[in-house]
């Protein structure tokens, strides 16, 4: 599923657009817990996380994860936006939580899961 | 043998939105060096959670890193509280990071074993009172 279409099924809205909205996202993995990110987090997958932090962007930096979902309205501050403008990160804020984003990506094809066991 | 590339920071204490900055450049230096993308992140990973480490715990340090043919070698050291039981803390889920840590998405006892996780080789110096120096290497 590419970032553009993931932005649609969220009704996202998009707060940095990052390299590309074309790019393929393959798995997606939801989380508040950075620590477990970088412990877990395959290739090139989409993080949804509800944390407000620029550790999130670092975090994403670090693992090369290109699309960040901020879930549950929370809005990013000036410092990750302009942290994830500089790493060409695409950053995606929505309304919905973080139960039904994940539920509404997996109803349609966003299936593997973003973790390794 | 050709020469090693060295990158040395100061990793503030006082600003934690800051904190990453140094991981961050040494992984730009080590992308622009053409390493393998899985060497990349796996010292990405180890270090970043070692400087975190230093700027929650300790109140900063410093970050070195060394790449020569064979590994990138990265030292983070602090003048911290130091390790009291480098055992107790290498178990996952162990912590001892306050609140403000935890809502940054860190302190749930990870950073070690996530550390251990990703470098090929760890090694942790520790005095209680004097501080810690953590040794990472990964091999190219």
């Amino acid at each position: 599923m590419k970032i553009r279409e993931i932005a649609q099924v969220l009704e996202a809205k998009i707060e940095v657009e990052g390299d590309s909205l074309d790019l393929e996202i393959e798995a997606a993995c939801g989380a508040d817990l950075m620590s477990d990110v970088m412990a877990y987090a395959k290739d090139n997958v989409l993080l949804l996380t509800g944390l407000v932090s620029p550790q999130v962007i670092r975090t994403a930096e670090m693992l090369d994860i290109k699309a960040v979902v901020l879930v549950r309205g929370k809005k990013p501050d000036a410092t990750m936006l302009k942290m994830a403008a500089e790493k060409g990160i695409t950053l995606l804020t929505t309304k919905e939580s973080m139960f039904t984003s994940c539920g509404k990506l997996y109803n349609l094809g966003l299936t593997k899961r973003g973790i390794r066991d | 043998m050709s020469k090693s590339i060295q990158l040395h920071f100061e990793l503030p204490g006082n600003d934690l939105a800051l904190a990453g900055e140094a991981s961050s450049k040494v992984k730009k230096t080590l992308n622009q060096l053409g390493l393998k993308p899985a060497v990349v992140k796996k010292t990405a990973v180890a270090m970043y959670e070692a400087e975190i480490n230093a700027i929650i715990h300790a109140g900063g340090g410093t970050l070195a890193a060394t790449i020569d043919q064979e590994k990138v070698v990265v030292v983070v050291r602090d003048q911290g509280p130091g390790i009291a039981d480098l055992e107790l803390a290498m178990q996952e889920g162990y912590s001892t990071a306050p609140e403000k840590i935890r809502e940054m998405g860190f302190g749930a006892g990870m950073g070690l074993p996530n550390m251990k996780r990703h470098a090929d080789l760890l090694e942790i110096e520790s005095a209680v009172g004097q501080g810690t120096v953590v040794t990472i290497i990964v091999y190219l």
